[in-house]
């Protein structure tokens, strides 16, 4: 089926950016649009997922051109879900840097940077042509090398050129291994690609052109080769970190699943093995950073590692309830990742300090900052009616059924580590004495605590109604596990 | 041709590894570049060089060159000037507010930030 409409998510972000550059002075008016846009495509997600339920699969063909030879992009329900939940935390995340982000950066062009960065994610999710994807990862990474440089502290200049410096290796590793991949097939449609490798077999080579692709979005996920991911996503303010956190490393867990599901299935023997080995050291290396550290945002960022290695043990295992596991714990994370942050850089800001050990009873001067840190930590060790919990149920499900029980044993261990990590985070800095006296302290502006509260809620809400969403996720499920569904969408008319 | 092209771009590749590798923040950038010209010139080979004729199809066409490649090429190229100019931006802000082009002075992690 052929929608126009599943290109709005990314069309109108680049349209409020290119407006609210022209509208440089008026702060207020770019805040408004680029709000305003998040909210518009929440709800055109959402109007969208229906249809793909009625619908099928949907698609735009660009210019008209066929697949295999125009560039279009597909629209089925996990990337609709990623775009869904993409637009709802950018526009909570955008309600905190109203108030936190500071007028200096608003004025060089915090507000487009922002659009633009949510086109690029949304177009890398919904793009069904592998050299787009590309393209696609590169307009959000640009955008997300001028934001995390916005405001040219030193810290962030520090950690900001090898952000730089790493991701733009890796894109071009990615350029490499698509040049391989259409000189051995041929074609750029992802879904022709996936048909023509069926036809002819996967290959030796084609699994080695696969490895390749595996370290190439490993870098941009996180995945093992995370050695980037603490410095450079605790340097930020707290609004950008929280953005890069909920859909930075997401959008290169997709790009894993879609090519390891869509793809290169065939010999999962190799591949889903090295997927799962990494996915093991992931969890090992993320959980002995997360409890190494004394910077709040340290083990923040650690966090996201642990989530990164946790999703993809599901995809590693493969079954249709691991999958299903994977795409409510990146829905999860996503949301709760972002909470995250955003606390984080509450309690920088509130006490002066990044450090654990200098932070001391916050709980008596924000008692409310307390309780969402104390939710968004249950939530994240997967405690029954919060969001952590079914996916994380559904994975270690799967993991039983295929016997593996290393991957369930280090998947499980590493919840007990972000648990003891957040926990520490916890009795060192709200509990205790209070050092900060009612006189030093520092009211809690109403823009900082409602966006956490409205994550907070998501995250409830998420864990008591999962059904809520549960058609949709089963059937992003059924079409990663069905590559011949997402096929025949777009190969016939 | 195509291994002649395919042996230049990994001599490319090989060179830029080692330049991305060196402290001097110029070297690495220098290094990207080179770096994306390898990977250009693998693209251009992969689609298959000369063939002959034009990438033209037509009643009667015998051969024509893959037309993809050059035009992926081409972004890839915009892309890669658009980044090799915010790094060198980045690079010289650095070097002003740092007082260092040295990577292994940007190394962080005192734990005392």
């Amino acid at each position: 089926m052929i929608y126009n409409l599943i290109v709005i998510p990314v069309i109108l972000p680049i349209i409020a950016a290119i407006i609210s550059i022209f509208l440089r002075r008026f702060i207020k008016t770019q805040r408004w649009i680029a709000f305003g846009v998040m909210i518009i495509n929440t709800g055109i997600s959402i109007y969208i997922l229906q249809l793909i339920q009625r619908e099928g699969i949907l698609r735009i063909d660009f210019g008209g051109w066929e697949p295999p030879f125009g560039i279009l992009y597909v629209a089925d329900s996990f990337s609709m879900l990623l775009v869904l939940t993409t637009s709802i935390v950018t526009a909570i995340c955008l309600l905190f840097a109203f108030s936190s982000i500071g007028e200096h950066r608003e004025k060089m062009f915090f507000y487009p940077l922002v659009s633009f960065l949510v086109a690029g994610v949304n177009a890398s999710f919904l793009t069904g042509d592998l050299f787009n994807l590309y393209v696609n990862f590169e307009i959000m990474l640009l955008a997300s090398y001028v934001l995390i440089t916005l405001g040219g502290t030193k810290v962030q200049l520090r950690e900001s050129i090898k952000y730089v410096v790493i991701n733009v290796v890796s894109s071009f590793l990615l350029l490499l291994s698509i040049a391989y991949l259409y000189g051995t097939v041929g074609t750029l449609n992802m879904a022709h690609i996936s048909e023509r490798i069926a036809e002819a077999g996967q290959t030796p080579l084609l699994t080695v052109i696969s490895i390749f692709f595996l370290f190439v979005f490993s870098l941009k996920a996180g995945l093992l080769l995370y050695f980037w991911l603490p410095g450079s996503y605790s340097a930020p303010p707290a609004a950008v970190a929280a953005l890069f956190g909920a859909l930075l490393t997401k959008v290169g867990i997709y790009a894993l699943f879609r090519v390891f599901t869509l793809i290169f299935y065939h010999d999962s023997a190799i591949t889903h093995t090295l997927i799962g080995i990494m996915a093991a050291l992931t969890l090992i290396g993320g959980s002995i950073g997360a409890v190494a550290y004394k910077d709040v945002r340290q083990i923040v960022s650690y966090n996201v590692i642990i989530a990164v290695g946790f999703i993809l043990v599901g995809l590693a295992v493969g079954t249709p309830e691991a999958i299903e596991g994977s795409i409510y714990y990146l829905i999860h994370d996503m949301i709760v990742k972002a909470l995250l942050f955003l606390i984080a850089g509450i309690m920088v800001v509130v006490s002066g300090t990044a450090r654990i050990d200098e932070m001391s009873g916050l709980i008596r001067n924000y008692p409310l900052l307390g309780w969402v840190f104390f939710i968004a930590m249950l939530s994240l060790a997967g405690i029954p009616p919060l969001s952590g919990f079914i996916g994380k149920v559904l994975v270690g499900q799967g993991a039983v059924e295929t016997g593996a029980y290393i991957l369930l044993a280090l998947a499980f261990l590493s919840s007990i580590f972000v648990l003891y990590s957040l926990l520490r985070v916890f009795l060192n800095s709200f509990w205790g004495e209070t050092i900060i006296t009612v006189e030093d302290e520092m009211p809690m502006k109403k823009g900082w605590i409602i966006p956490s509260v409205i994550l907070m809620i998501g995250t409830i809400g998420l864990g008591l109604g999962p059904e809520f969403i549960a058609v949709y996720v089963s059937d992003a499920a059924n079409t990663l596990l069905n590559p011949e569904t997402y096929i025949n969408a777009v190969m016939t008319d | 041709m195509e291994t002649v092209i395919t042996i230049l771009s990994g001599v490319l590749v090989s060179i830029s590894t080692y330049m991305i590798l060196s402290r001097s923040v110029i070297r690495i950038i220098l290094g990207i570049s080179i770096f994306s010209h390898g990977v250009h010139l693998l693209l251009l080979t992969m689609g298959g060089l000369k063939t002959g004729s034009v990438p033209l199809l037509g009643r009667g066409a015998e051969s024509f060159t893959d037309a993809l490649p050059q035009a992926l090429i081409l972004t890839s190229i915009v892309i890669s000037f658009a980044v090799t100019a915010l790094l060198l931006v980045l690079a010289y802000r650095v070097y002003q507010e740092l007082g260092t082009d040295n990577v292994y002075d940007l190394r962080g992690f005192k734990d005392d930030l």
